[in-house]
């Protein structure tokens, strides 16, 4: 069975509410389990004290923004080449829960930064490219709601999604070398040295792992609700003709 | 609770404002999901007739 | 194609076109620069070369809906998609003619105003040669913008949303080959990383426009 059957409408949303309750409940564990054990057991960081618990949101918001206009791209391409709707609302769908990973990760950022660097707001890199990146997301969105024909909606924010991801690229690169910047070094790097410490990186697996579901099952939920959407204004318009 | 010590407004807005984004996203969600599926069967079922 | 080329021009240029407008604005914005920071002129030379650029970005942004949007309500533009000519190279060729009438302009003024803010002498030709590099880009991505933007009625406020975002490489490095310049520091990395991002958009975002508006002409 093929994963293309279910750019079916019917076909995906059968699946997709099959398939969310236990998602949202396993999400709901490891966000819990994640930010129990992170919250209450692990200790404080000799450098930035128990303001380091700030890393079980911080990190998967960050991480899922950014896989978030991912799974846009790769959504808007398979929408520009195979014309399957369900992948152009799947990326309809998905831009809010990345914005608003975004703004997570920026608030979380600030916060935590605040008393590390003395202020509310720096234009460190990393902060500045989510900044950017926000801004990606709401010209997305903001585009969608401005054409009315929903196939030409699609086709516009998919172009949209793809050169923007390349003037993302090069904004990521621009901004780095623009301001060096205070933002400490990749916290799930490979290379052991970077890696933060053990102690930390259980918890933080698993809440990224808690977002990542929870960012699968707001994506589905969303979709389902963009197929009925479009469903009904199908019907309306079917409507007025008779 | 752990000692938050001198950090403890720090993290716990952190963390209150981060779950009020997600709890708020998930029940904006899921209401205007259960919203549209009532509406469609709504207009399914005036058309069926 | 210069005779495309030469009506835009023509489009532009005549009264009622809106050319000079985004000159005039440059000029004001220039105006109330010193209004908003103060005006110590210690400051005004050191944010010289970022405000000039800001500017002449601005001033190009404000100019990009009318790009499109006539040709689109008098049907030209279905004219121009039916013609032998290939979309990318009609778009190519209104990202042109909006350089001519709005960036390079911008450019030759540029300077000019550089004196009422303080810019460091050799600040001048740094100014100059980035501005010159970096506004043709800036006109083929508001050109991209305008195509996507182009059947929305008062799509003014959006077209800039989506643009100023992309075009924060573009102003990033030339603002630092102007910043650099007017310093007297090493200017070769941002001059380059300018260069390829210009040839990189010029080369391959008429594709893009030509694709979008094909998808609004449907």
């Amino acid at each position: 069975m093929s994963l293309w059957e279910y750019a079916n409408p019917r076909r995906f949303l059968g699946l997709s509410e099959r398939l969310l309750p236990g998602l949202s409940v396993l999400s709901l564990l490891l966000l819990t389990a994640g930010l129990i054990w992170g919250f209450f057991y692990s200790p404080d960081d000799y450098r930035m004290g128990s303001t380091v618990k700030i890393i079980y949101l911080h990190v998967p918001s960050a991480l899922m923004a950014i896989n978030g206009w991912i799974m846009m791209l790769v959504a808007s391409l398979v929408w520009l080449i195979r014309r399957h709707h369900v992948s152009a609302l799947a990326a309809k769908a998905a831009a809010p829960v990345g914005a608003v990973m975004t703004v997570i990760a920026l608030i979380t950022g600030a916060i935590w930064g605040q008393p590390m660097w003395g202020t509310w707001w720096v234009w460190d890199p990393r902060l500045t490219s989510f900044l950017i990146l926000f801004l990606f997301y709401l010209g997305y969105m903001a585009l969608w709601h401005a054409v009315d024909d929903p196939d030409k909606a699609a086709d516009l924010t998919s172009m949209l999604c793809l050169v923007g991801s390349v003037f993302a690229l090069l904004s990521r690169y621009a901004v780095n070398f623009w301001n060096q910047g205070l933002h400490q070094g990749a916290s799930l790097s490979l290379d052991k040295e970077e890696h933060v410490a053990d102690v930390f990186y259980v918890p933080l697996v698993i809440t990224i792992g808690g977002f990542v579901l929870l960012f699968l099952a707001l994506v589905l939920l969303r979709t389902g609700t963009e197929i009925r959407l479009r469903r009904i204004s199908v019907l309306i318009n079917r409507g007025r003709m008779t | 609770m752990p000692v938050l010590g001198k950090y403890a407004v720090t993290v716990l807005s952190a963390y209150g404002l981060s779950l009020l984004f997600l709890v708020g996203l998930v029940a904006w969600s899921y209401l205007r999901w259960r919203g549209v599926k009532a509406e469609l069967q709504r207009q399914e079922d005036s058309q069926d007739v | 194609m210069i005779a495309l080329l030469q009506r835009d021009l023509r489009l532009a240029t005549r009264a009622g076109g809106g050319f000079g407008l985004a000159l005039v604005f440059f000029l004001i914005l220039v105006l109330l620069v010193p209004f908003g920071v103060g005006p110590d002129t210690a400051v005004l030379a050191k944010i010289a070369p970022g405000i000039l650029w800001l500017g002449a970005l601005l001033a190009c942004l404000l100019s990009l809906d009318r790009l499109l949007a006539l040709d689109w309500e008098d049907g030209a533009l279905e004219l121009l998609a039916t013609s032998p000519l290939p979309m990318e190279a009609v778009i190519a060729l209104k990202a042109l003619a909006h350089w001519l009438t709005t960036g390079l302009p911008l450019v030759l003024v540029a300077p000019v105003l550089g004196l009422m803010l303080n810019l460091p002498g050799a600040g001048y030709i740094w100014l100059t040669v980035s501005l010159a590099l970096g506004t043709p880009t800036l006109s083929m991505i508001g050109c991209f913008g305008a195509a996507l933007t182009v059947g929305i009625k008062r799509g003014g406020l959006l077209l800039s949303l989506l643009v100023l975002p992309l075009y924060v490489p573009t102003l990033i490095f030339g603002a630092e080959v102007a910043r650099r310049g007017a310093e007297g520091l090493e200017l070769a990395t941002p001059l380059l990383l300018l260069v390829g991002i210009s040839c990189g958009t010029i080369a391959l975002l008429p594709f893009a426009a030509g694709t979008v508006l094909k998808m609004n002409l449907r």
